[in-house]
């Protein structure tokens, strides 16, 4: 019931920023309304970066304390992950066509680089697919989730250790928490978009970790029934 | 709006694909959920 309160106010919220984002917030001197993707672009790529950071450290979790319900959180984060990685790189195209005069460009770290994370996490999902014993497919996932995750401060600082067409950091950066020049309409919309949004990352994170949880109890069901008929036909002979 | 074609691409993309990808979970926990309880 919680969970379901929780996707309602997840839904109003994002509904709600979305319109102020659009129709509200006042376009930007210089770009324009192309500016205006800055709001979900931004929160995608933070919610990429803590789905994935999540997934690293159930990783170690799993290594750990060896848990499924850490690897079914693992799992969660990775799948969420991947999405809002595919919506961030959506939206800097978007972004980029109009004001770079290009949708993408390779020798850019950022784009590069997140490219290189979409894969490194469309490799974690497909890893998991290898194996049904459960114990061995967390623990292979688990090394992967925390190797990859190297490439998160890879992809956020890449602007700072590079140069290219990406802008600088828009919010966190190692010498601004918050870019005091930057309109504070911009800034109060940015920071909306980040809250509703981490809000329905919060609400598809519990529903994938309760899918995840199901989709392990079924298979051991399966597991069970196997063993159980196989012991059934020993018998009878 | 200038640009109006990129900014719609970009959020009908987003909240298209949020939505789309609730939905599809749903599905996937009511289908499993369902196995569950007509194996019992």
């Amino acid at each position: 019931m919680k969970t379901r309160i929780l996707g309602f106010v997840a839904l109003a919220a994002v509904m709600v920023v979305t319109a102020v984002a659009l129709f509200v917030v006042p376009p930007d001197g210089n770009q324009g309304d192309a500016q205006r993707i800055m709001y979900p672009h931004v929160a995608s790529a933070w919610l990429a970066y803590l789905s994935f950071g999540v997934t690293a450290l159930a990783g170690i979790g799993w290594l750990w304390k060896r848990d499924l319900r850490l690897d079914a959180v693992a799992h969660a984060g990775a799948e969420i992950g991947v999405m809002f990685t595919a919506f961030a790189i959506w939206g800097g195209m978007m972004w980029g066509r109009p004001i770079w005069g290009v949708f993408w460009q390779w020798e850019d770290p950022r784009l590069t680089t997140t490219a290189l994370l979409l894969a490194l996490y469309v490799g974690y999902l497909l890893l998991r697919r290898l194996t049904d014993d459960p114990e061995r497919r967390a623990t292979r996932a688990a090394i992967v989730g925390i190797v990859a995750a190297i490439d998160i401060p890879i992809v956020h600082f890449s602007v700072e250790w590079w140069r290219g067409l990406h802008q600088t950091a828009t919010i966190a950066s190692p010498d601004r928490v918050l870019d005091p020049a930057a309109p504070m309409a911009f800034v109060g919309t940015l920071l909306g978009t980040l809250a509703a949004f981490t809000l329905t990352w919060l609400y598809l994170m519990i529903r994938r970790y309760q899918l995840a949880r199901a989709e392990v109890a079924r298979e051991e069901a399966v597991r069970l029934d196997r063993l159980m008929s196989a012991r059934t036909a020993e018998v009878a002979r | 709006m200038t640009d109006a074609g990129f900014v719609m691409s970009a959020y009908a993309v987003i909240i298209g694909g949020l939505a789309v990808y609730t939905a599809l979970l749903w599905r996937r926990l009511r289908a499993v959920r369902g196995r569950d309880d007509e194996a019992r």
